[in-house]
């Protein structure tokens, strides 16, 4: 849940913030409407930027510092854009009970970042989930959509390499 | 009328293994043979057995391919399909008895097993509201509001000895009853599908293979308190039982079976979905229902409890999704029938999600008081590569590790709760003697203190010190007094924490110093990580009998620590020695080790 403020600068556009307005409308006066929302402003944005967290706020009629502790509540929601590619290694028990761990430190040490980051260039980003519940192909990584499993270390450069075009 | 049916799973686990190309490879030869008119392809939910996925079995035969290929495909449809010739090469071998194949049944994975929650999982269409109500779906729902009372109903589920299946094993029935006991008015039936505990995924399992029971199940809660909507809080990180999830409601919304005058009757009942957002302490019931209301999910102090006080303020009754699985049949069926299986003070199955250093991962139902050595010595088909069992780790990051000397305990809520663990709901972790108890503890701490929620002290800044300390052990640099004062802060975490997050965090930590004390005393005097994984307290040496003498490792040495001369065996100095590994990915001949 390590969310900072973002570096890299928002670049919405005004049809992102049609459809966000639409989405504000669509749930205004439901009970608990501030979390659908927010899940479906980062459907449209990819991420939930304070511009972003502002807009939902005003709409709401809710205090930023409501919206702002609820997107760091949740490390589903991000406050930084994520990679072309988004790496997320499986940290769950059974993953980890069979090396898990050191894919995520080999991934970590071959793109040079943290998890939780993004390769400056914005193709990958990394981060550790808990449990896909694909237990049965432990240890389990997914790029985007597509799922890696029974994984060994020297796995790790091939599975970069098709991504690397 | 189709002369063949082929069973695809479509769960998460064959679905990451390729299921859904499957289907379509399937789809696509057999309308290349002109059968679409005779046989029906139909995507399940899982059938258990995600070691061997992707999994297909095809009716009536009731053969059982196991590992199924793209390139497989053609040959089962011309030979199964076409000529009707059962390719036995590609069965589940055990199913394979001198060129006869044997009921699933009677192979040692499911020979034990029996399955209530999880019945109609992988044997029904999920996204077909009509299949499973040709398994009997809704009947219960009919019975209930034609038949029963609410009262009826509280007492039926009384009677059955039901206890929740999310972990703390409260009795349902006594749960449904202080919620009917409310003032009329508006009152919230709500299920936690936020299935948090990392390895265990038997929640998911039925929401993506038999939405339709937790819904009937629910709207059965709805008539016995007197609620009239319900809430159902599922992970967003599962996308296909979220789906699913979603198709049902609307079938169900279809065929008037949630909405206005139910089945004719004059109980209304609707059902709304809510996504998680990846916060495990959204598994406490407090917490979960905060976050349905659109805040941080922080849980509160109780009481009030949520059955008096609980979504928006209203008497909720909340329910994990294995719970209400099991609802419908004990209609049915009679609380009796219920009450038959399992052991005095638990009754019925349990599902375990079964992982680790296992042959047969995947998911298992048992019915309650069924020993662990059965559960991992048959059913799971025992450890792989001949290596020693060491422990199973139940309840996740709230439970314990239980050592070979308890495997032939009957598991039930007391038992593990006697011999340090919990049920939890039901992930059943094995490790071997490759597997480090301290890092164990270290890794489920590392866990919690990410996940709590930082509302009370003990748990915010005592489960940090407590990694702190599991870190340093690690790291072979703790003293004999560091393991008393970290024992100490267990106990005070286990006892000032508000919620259950913070209460049993400590409990990896103990469970594996009561077992495993002798490993903790082997990182902390001896500096040795007995199992060989924390990295910091291993060595590097040079196998004097494999080593060429390439003069390689020494040159890629950062730290100078490598000496020896061309075609001499080198020797590390381990003083010198950074540990950085560059020597062993370096060395062609494997004489480098970590010992």
């Amino acid at each position: 849940m390590a969310n900072t403020i973002s570096s890299v600068p928002f670049a919405g556009t005004k049809e992102q913030e049609k459809e966000l307005l639409e989405v504000v409308k669509k749930h205004k006066g439901q009970q608990g409407a501030l979390m659908p929302i927010m899940q479906e402003a980062q459907g449209i944005y990819g991420y939930l930027p304070i511009e972003v967290q502002k807009i939902i706020a005003r709409e709401l009629e809710v205090s930023l510092e409501e919206v702002y502790g609820v997107a760091t509540f949740y490390s589903q929601f991000s406050l930084n854009p994520k990679g072309q590619y988004k790496i997320s290694v499986c940290l769950g028990t059974a993953c980890y009970v069979k090396g898990s761990g050191d894919v995520y430190d080999k991934l970590q040490e071959t793109l040079k970042i943290k998890g939780g980051e993004c390769t400056p260039d914005g193709k990958f980003s990394l981060e550790a989930c808990r449990c896909i519940g694909a237990c049965g192909l432990a240890p389990v990584l997914t790029v985007n959509d597509d799922v890696y499993g029974r994984l060994i270390v020297d796995d790790v450069p091939g599975i970069l390499a098709k991504y690397m075009d | 009328m189709y002369r063949s049916h082929v069973l695809v799973c479509g769960g998460t686990g064959c679905t990451s293994s390729g299921s859904e190309r499957i289907v379509s490879a399937l789809e696509k030869e057999i309308k290349a043979s002109n059968l679409e008119e005779e046989v029906k392809v139909i995507k399940t939910g899982c059938f258990g057995l995600c070691a061997l996925g992707p999994i297909m079995i095809i009716y009536p035969e009731g053969a059982f391919y196991s590992m199924v290929k793209v390139e497989d495909i053609p040959e089962i449809v011309s030979e199964h399909l076409v000529k009707g010739r059962i390719v036995t090469r590609l069965l589940y071998q055990e199913t394979v008895k001198d060129d006869t194949i044997k009921s699933l049944n009677h192979t040692q994975f499911y020979a034990k097993q029996k399955r209530v929650a999880l019945r109609n999982c992988g044997v029904i269409d999920p996204e077909n509201i009509n299949e499973y109500i040709g398994m009997d779906g809704y009947m219960a729902l009919g019975k209930v509001l034609s038949e029963m009372t609410p009262e009826d109903v509280v007492k039926c589920v009384t009677d059955s000895g039901l206890r929740g299946r999310g972990g703390g094993g409260f009795p349902t029935g006594r749960k449904w009853s202080f919620a009917a006991a409310q003032p009329k008015g508006q009152k919230y039936v709500c299920c936690n599908a936020d299935e948090g505990d990392p390895g265990a995924f038997m929640d998911r399992s039925v929401l993506e293979g038999d939405p339709h029971v937790v819904i009937e199940a629910m709207a059965i809660a709805g008539y016995a308190i007197g609620a009239n909507q319900g809430y159902i809080y599922v992970r967003a990180e599962y996308p296909i039982a979220v789906k699913r999830l979603q198709i049902a409601i609307n079938q169900a919304r279809e065929n008037g079976l949630l909405g206005k005058n139910i089945l004719g009757s004059d109980f209304d009942f609707d059902l709304e979905l809510r996504l998680g957002a990846g916060a495990f302490v959204c598994g406490e019931e407090t917490a979960l229902m905060t976050s349905i209301e659109g805040k941080r999910g922080e849980p509160r102090p109780r009481p009030p409890f949520p059955a008096v006080k609980g979504l928006f303020g209203k008497p909720t009754v909340l329910n994990n999704v294995e719970t209400y699985a099991n609802i419908p049949q004990i209609i049915l069926k009679g609380a009796d029938w219920f009450a038959a299986m399992g052991t005095e003070k638990s009754k019925g199955t349990k599902v375990f999600a079964l992982g680790g250093k296992i042959h047969n991962t995947g998911l298992v139902e048992v019915p309650m008081g069924t020993t662990l050595r059965e559960i991992i010595e048959e059913i799971g088909g025992g450890i792989p590569n001949g290596k020693k069992f060491k422990a199973a780790q139940t309840g996740g990051p709230s439970g314990g590790c239980i050592p070979a000397e308890h495997l032939d305990i009957p598991i039930d809520y007391d038992n593990l709760i006697a011999i340090g663990s919990m049920m939890g709901s039901g992930g059943l972790i094995v490790m071997d003697e490759d597997t480090c108890m301290v890092d164990i503890a270290k890794f489920f701490l590392e866990f919690t203190v990410d996940e709590s929620c930082g509302k009370c002290t003990p748990c915010r800044i005592g489960t940090k010190r407590l990694y702190e300390i599991l870190d340093k052990i690690t790291k072979g640099k703790a003293t004999m007094e560091d393991l008393d004062k970290m024992e100490e802060l267990c106990y005070h975490i286990k006892a000032n924490s508000l919620c259950g997050l913070g209460q049993t965090a400590p409990n990896p930590v103990l469970s594996t110093l009561h077992y495993f004390r002798d490993e903790y005393i082997a990182h902390i005097v001896d500096k040795k990580c007995p199992a060989g994984v924390c990295k910091a307290l291993l060595s590097y040496v040079i196998d004097e009998n494999k080593c060429k003498g390439c003069t390689l490792c020494a040159k890629v040495c950062p730290a100078g620590a490598i000496e020896g001369s061309v075609k001499v065996a080198h020797k590390i100095d381990t003083k010198k020695c950074l540990k950085c590994g560059a020597c062993i990915e370096k060395c062609r001949f494997g004489a480098i080790m970590k010992k």
